[in-house]
């Protein structure tokens, strides 16, 4: 196999609060290889966008990695110098935000937006910058770029906005790009586009892409591959085809349960019971055993480790292991 | 653009208009303007012939009228106290008034705005934690305090700087008087100035600080780090300008509040201003020169208004919405 593009190991991010240490992510390890989607999946506060905050190593003080490691492309990048890690920001990983109406700077027309971005990261002139950005806004769809350049993003609409915050993340040719949830924000109508418009510049680029997303239906459409976060720790993590025909994890059954556009009997669509614990108060074991319907006497002593359910497909349950077991 | 500076100004003369009512209601019914002109030994007849002839029996609305075509025209009336024309005696005094005004005012925006850009971006510091608790004691202290203390300090103990007075000033041409050309004049005017501007500059720096902290936190400077701008590029470029939007407002009025607060400082100081030629009218029930402060004190705070509400929309590019400017 490849050298993974990026590559984190047994990550632990912490955050100090006045009741105690929170543990926001808990041991994860994921690859992501070089041109490949890799899918996000979790209910909110499982730890999404702290790994992306980490990976391009924004967490918010007094947040912190306290173990494991980063690499992009062999390099550990979590213990870089500020202004090292700055120029790896923008440059070799670009980042999508939820929210293109916020995304911007309201004062600053979006041509001053990706010059000084361009500009950052690319030795070129300011004339050179702006025919560039121009390029890039055509690219992402913006009709009459080259006039539409000295609006003020206060000029666009959501879907329009996205498309600009997508034009400035790849301004650099970065070979991973980050996209935390970017169409939730948006209307229903646009948001496939947007998601397509991401997909073909980064597949036309040879870039990476971590997709978070609530969408399994979008998942099943563009990621390779998925990764199943809950309450801070993989759940399951595997090629997308296997993980939504043979969910390893009583988690990520739940969840392709719940999704409509995976379920053609809409009576069978099913919440799993409960929610996902606190941070300080995850329980022993699994963090999914209260809510588990094959939870077992081990579930609430021992944390399962990622067990190979399938070549490049694993799964953190004891179920997982007795069928390992059994079949060899 | 045209009809928003029409629409300010028609709201500025309403306000005027209300502010002159009060004036002339002043004028006219706080005491009698007859037996502040004529000796106690003048008949009751006399005094009636002198109202008519003064117009004093005219209908409120005609008396009104005729205030404000004189008010126009900068025709106060006549000092009771000083049998000087009002106008005359406030454009004497204005120079000195003005000039205190500007210099605290300016340096109450330079210091307040650095400091609580400061304390915003050091937000843990040492120094940062030392400036705040000095600025809680500058809201504190009662501007008289303050003079008070410093006359103490730095002209009775140092014997640094004078007391009490401008200075030398020289004439200009169009009837200034300006104490910035002579060295005493320059001195004469630091003790009064930090007097006059220490309240605002606290309360600069603590609205400049709360905002900015408020702007770092938003989602474009989050994106503006992600796309690998500089923390220069952040601080100064983005999240300075979004700062001072707000708070161009706050310190516009206090320009115009500096005004009116001079009357303590130039009454400490003896600075020879407006502020203290008012409180001398106002103890000998001088009705005219008060009256005329009055519209002035408002005039100056119209018109401030009125500059701020332009730079506002200068600064600020959502404002300027054009016929059809939310294009899709
Ligand atoms: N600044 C912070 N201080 C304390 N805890 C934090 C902070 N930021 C995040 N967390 C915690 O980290 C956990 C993970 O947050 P994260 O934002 O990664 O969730 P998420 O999976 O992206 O959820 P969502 O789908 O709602 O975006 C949350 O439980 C949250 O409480
Ligand atoms: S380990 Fe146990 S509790 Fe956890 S998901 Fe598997 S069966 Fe359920
Ligand atoms: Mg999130």
């Amino acid at each position: 196999m490849t050298e993974p593009l990026l590559s984190v190991r047994d990550l632990v991010v912490e955050f100090p609060t006045r009741r105690g240490m929170l543990r926001a992510l808990d041991g994860v390890s994921f690859d992501i290889a070089p041109g490949e989607v890799l899918g996000m999946v979790g209910e909110s506060g499982a730890g999404k966008s702290i790994t992306g905050a980490a990976i391009i190593g924004l967490i918010e003080p007094p947040g912190r990695i306290v173990r494991g490691e980063i690499r992009l492309a062999g390099e550990r990048i979590d213990n870089l110098p500020p202004e090292a890690m700055r120029r790896i920001r923008g440059k070799r990983i670009g980042m999508v935000f939820q929210d293109p109406l916020t995304s911007l700077n309201p004062l600053y027309t979006v041509a001053r937006q990706l010059i000084e971005t361009i500009r950052v990261h690319l030795d070129m002139s300011e004339a050179e910058a702006r025919a560039h950005a121009i390029g890039l806004l055509d690219r992402v769809g913006i009709p009459a770029a080259a006039r539409r350049i000295d609006d003020y993003p206060h000029h666009f609409s959501g879907g329009m906005r996205q498309r600009v915050v997508i034009a400035l993340a790849l301004a650099a040719e970065p070979e991973l790009v980050i996209a935390d949830e970017p169409t939730t924000a948006l209307d229903v109508s646009v948001q496939s586009q947007i998601i397509d418009v991401l997909k073909e510049i980064c597949a036309e680029r040879g870039a990476a892409v971590m997709l978070i997303t609530h969408d399994m239906g979008v998942i099943a459409e563009t990621a390779d591959r998925v990764a199943v976060l809950y309450a801070g720790r993989m759940a399951e993590i595997g090629p997308v085809r296997d993980v939504i025909l043979n969910a390893s994890h009583p988690y990520t059954s739940g969840l392709m349960a719940s999704i409509p556009t995976l379920v053609q009997d809409t009576d069978r669509l099913v919440q799993i019971p409960g929610s996902m614990p606190r941070l300080n108060a995850i329980p022993s074991g699994c963090a999914f055993n209260p809510r588990c319907n094959q939870a077992f006497e081990r579930c609430r002593i021992e944390q399962p480790p990622l067990i190979d359910v399938a070549p490049r497909h694993a799964a953190a349950c004891w179920l997982a292991e007795e069928e390992t077991k059994n079949d060899g | 653009m045209l009809a928003f500076i029409i629409r300010r100004i028609v709201q500025s003369a309403l306000v005027m208009l209300v502010v002159a009512l009060v004036a002339f209601a002043l004028f006219r019914y706080v005491g009698d303007p007859i037996s502040s002109m004529v000796g106690q030994e003048t008949s009751l007849a006399d005094r009636e012939a002198l109202r008519t002839t003064l117009g004093l029996n005219d209908p409120f609305i005609v008396q009104f009228g005729r205030f404000i075509g004189n008010a126009i025209q900068g025709d106060f009336g006549i000092s009771y106290r000083l049998q000087q024309p009002v106008m005359e005696l406030i454009l004497q005094r204005l120079p000195a008034t003005l000039e205190l005004a500007l210099v605290s005012g300016l340096a109450a925006f330079i210091f307040g705005v650095s400091a609580g850009v400061y304390t915003a971006l050091n937000r843990r510091g040492f120094l940062s934690t030392g400036i705040m608790a000095v600025s809680l004691i500058g809201v504190s202290l009662p501007t008289f305090l303050i003079g008070i203390l410093l006359i103490w300090l730095f002209a009775v103990e140092l014997q640094w700087l004078p007391s009490f007075g401008r200075g030398d000033t020289v004439a200009l041409p169009g009837g200034w008087t300006t104490g910035f050309l002579t060295s005493s004049g320059r001195q004469s005017l630091i003790l009064p100035a930090i007097t006059l501007g220490l309240f605002q500059m606290t309360l600069i720096m603590r609205l400049v600080r709360a905002e900015m902290l408020e702007v770092l936190r938003t989602d474009y400077i989050k994106f503006a780090r992600a796309r690998g701008l500089s923390n220069r590029t952040v601080h100064f470029g983005h999240a300075l300008k979004n700062t001072l939007v707000p708070v161009i407002t706050i310190t516009g009025l206090q320009l115009g509040a500096i005004i009116a607060f001079a009357i303590i400082t130039e009454t400490v100081f003896q600075w020879p201003g407006v502020g203290a030629l008012f409180i001398n009218s106002v103890r000998a029930v001088d009705v005219p020169v008060m009256a005329a402060y009055l519209v002035l004190i408002a005039l100056i705070f119209v018109i401030i208004n009125l500059i701020v509400d332009l730079l506002y929309y200068v600064v600020d590019p959502r404002l300027r919405v054009e016929r059809g400017a939310a294009r899709h």
